[in-house]
């Protein structure tokens, strides 16, 4: 594979009315890796999944895709570039049906307009065709082809952070960023999502994580990230991380100076 | 057959067979509300599937009757040539005004499309360019002509404004399903989330825009030639309100609430003629009610199906 990372972070910057949300925060995704980026909240971890998928606009600093600047970008042109994402507060087009749901990251690896649909042309209808194929290829790949019917609304939690997977994969991405995907699911389900993202990184998507499911994090990146007040604390394998006084502190607090030997 | 088909059925027979029953008046009336349906369906592309609060079509409506009525008392060209022309007049007007405010949400795009309508509507009365013909309009407006036989009275236009709602229905109905069509629902819905799934919200909003206006300018060659005479009268602010009422009314998004919408928001006046002075009161109420009991419309959209049968044969066997 390439030598370069998939996503290269450098310094970058992004501050809120004077609240460094993200502080000269670096990183590397290489290929075909999980990485998880984990810290307390309020850390900047969303933060950093925004700038990345252009919701947000760094201050200073750069996000280099394959090796190409996206800083700047819209948000559809990035996705488009292979970067796909799902979010903390789920956002699917709750009155729509799962299929429907997921019919909606076919969008941009499809080509037909207004004349298209109107006149609706052989290679229209083929295309239509082919887009249902991968959606329901998709939700039967996340476990949902039986709900296919259902309002995205009326599935149950879980399910829903699932056909948000599947609609982000049916964007067709080289990178996936799940932005704490297990939350709100039980451990059954938590379970069934460490082998989805597993199967989803053997398809060749490589995956960038929040997660607050530590069990999770440890089990399946490869890497970890720890933030804290926007600052990157510390970065390594998961047992380097667990380790690392720093990061330790973060998570458990670090002792007051006055109360030393308490 | 299921109930919808014959409901279709029984609306289009009785569509075509009602000019030998009624006279000229009804006729008219039935007239206008196929050029209000039109008109609502246009605006349903910007309202109903992408979910803009926009009222300032008439504003659309202008430009195309008043490019159809320049070009054919200066040029003589026949009127139902200049359709496409007025279409693309009044598209590309939308085009310039709506790309600076297509980001604008819900109420605010509400206020700055009422003031487009009032802005064109007052450019027409002071006789921009000096070819609108200010307050009185213009008049002469030639007959059109369709193989070889003019079009004149209530009648023969019946036909030719039907055929235009039906040419509209067949091709919206595509629309509607087709990747254009979800991609308006998916920025109606939650354009954060539309964004995030790969599709350009901001190019969606302008090409709804500037459809619905090429379609809305197309109706108005229709309407300038069925009148003879435009005038700025005929592009209020209450023309707007009444096809923003039609599409909200029948059932935003939904192209047979929005049929709907225009019969009972333009024909019921009609019926009703001798309780005209009642006729706001009643009009207020009745949308009081619905948005108590039926905020989505009278018909609002059924959900989106999908035919999967392909899948299946492809491997040989269902599920």
């Amino acid at each position: 594979m390439n030598a370069s990372p998939l996503l290269r972070l450098t310094s970058l910057t992004k501050s809120f009315g004077g609240v460094m949300a993200v502080n000269q925060v670096s990183f590397d995704v290489d290929h075909g890796s999980i990485v998880g980026l984990i810290g307390p909240n309020g850390a900047g971890k969303t933060t950093v999944f925004n700038l990345i998928t252009g919701n947000y606009r760094p201050d200073s600093g750069e996000i280099l895709f394959d090796g190409k600047n996206i800083v700047n970008m819209r948000t559809n042109r990035i996705v488009t570039l292979g970067i796909a994402r799902t979010f903390q507060t789920i956002r699917l087009f709750q009155n729509m049906s799962a299929l429907e749901n997921v019919l909606a990251g076919c969008h941009c690896r499809m080509r037909s307009g207004v004349i298209g649909a109107m006149l609706r042309l052989p290679w229209q209808k083929r295309e239509e065709r082919e887009a249902l194929e991968i959606a329901v290829h998709e939700l039967e790949f996340v476990g949902l082809r039986a709900h296919l019917d259902q309002a995205a609304r009326n599935l149950s939690y879980g399910n829903q952070r699932l056909l948000e997977i599947a609609r982000a994969l049916a964007t067709k991405p080289r990178f996936l960023i799940l932005d704490e995907p297990a939350g709100g699911m039980n451990d059954y389900e938590t379970q069934v999502l460490v082998d989805l993202i597993i199967q989803i990184r053997d398809r060749g998507v490589t995956v960038l994580l929040i997660e607050h499911d530590m069990n999770l994090v440890m089990k399946i990146c490869e890497k970890l990230v720890v933030l804290e007040y926007g600052l990157m604390i510390a970065q390594g394998t998961p047992a380097e991380i667990q380790k690392d006084q720093r990061v330790i502190d973060a998570y458990l607090g670090a002792p007051d100076e006055d109360d030393e030997d308490f | 057959m299921k109930p919808a088909t014959i409901i279709n059925v029984v609306v289009v027979a009785a569509l075509l067979v009602a000019p030998y029953w009624l006279n000229a008046y009804w006729v008219d009336v039935l007239n206008s509300i196929g050029i209000y349906a039109v008109l609502a369906l246009s605006l349903n592309i910007i309202l109903g599937y992408a979910g803009l609060f926009h009222m300032g079509h008439a504003a659309f409506f202008a430009m195309g009757t008043y490019t159809t009525a320049i070009l054919n008392t200066q040029f003589g060209i026949p009127v139902l040539w200049l359709m496409p022309l007025s279409g693309m007049v009044a598209g590309f007007f939308a085009l310039l005004v709506a790309r600076p405010i297509i980001h604008l949400r819900g109420d605010y795009l509400l206020i700055v499309t009422i003031g487009i309508v009032e802005i064109v509507r007052i450019a027409l009365v002071n006789n921009v360019f000096g070819i609108t013909g200010g307050s009185n309009g213009i008049f002469g407006i030639s007959r059109p002509v369709l193989f070889g036989h003019v079009i004149r009275t209530p009648h023969d236009f019946y036909y030719l404004i039907f055929a235009f709602a039906a040419i509209t229905v067949f091709f919206f109905l595509r629309l509607e399903n087709s990747r254009f069509g979800r991609a308006l629902n998916y920025i109606r819905e939650d354009d954060v989330a539309a964004e995030g799934s790969g599709i350009d919200a901001a190019h969606y909003k302008l090409v709804a825009f500037v459809l619905g206006a090429f379609w809305a300018g197309m109706a108005g060659t229709i309407f300038a030639a069925k009148m003879t005479i435009v005038s700025p009268q005929s592009f209020t602010f209450w023309e707007s309100v009444v096809m923003f009422t039609i599409v909200i009314l029948g059932g935003s998004g939904n192209i047979r609430g929005v049929l709907l919408g225009a019969f009972l928001i333009v024909g019921l006046p009609e019926v009703f003629r001798e309780f005209a002075g009642a006729r706001m009161l009643i009009f207020g109420a009745a949308m009081i009610l619905m948005m108590i009991f039926r905020p989505k419309g009278i018909l609002p959209p059924p959900p989106r199906t999908f035919n999967l049968d392909f899948l299946s044969s492809a491997r040989g066997g269902g599920k």
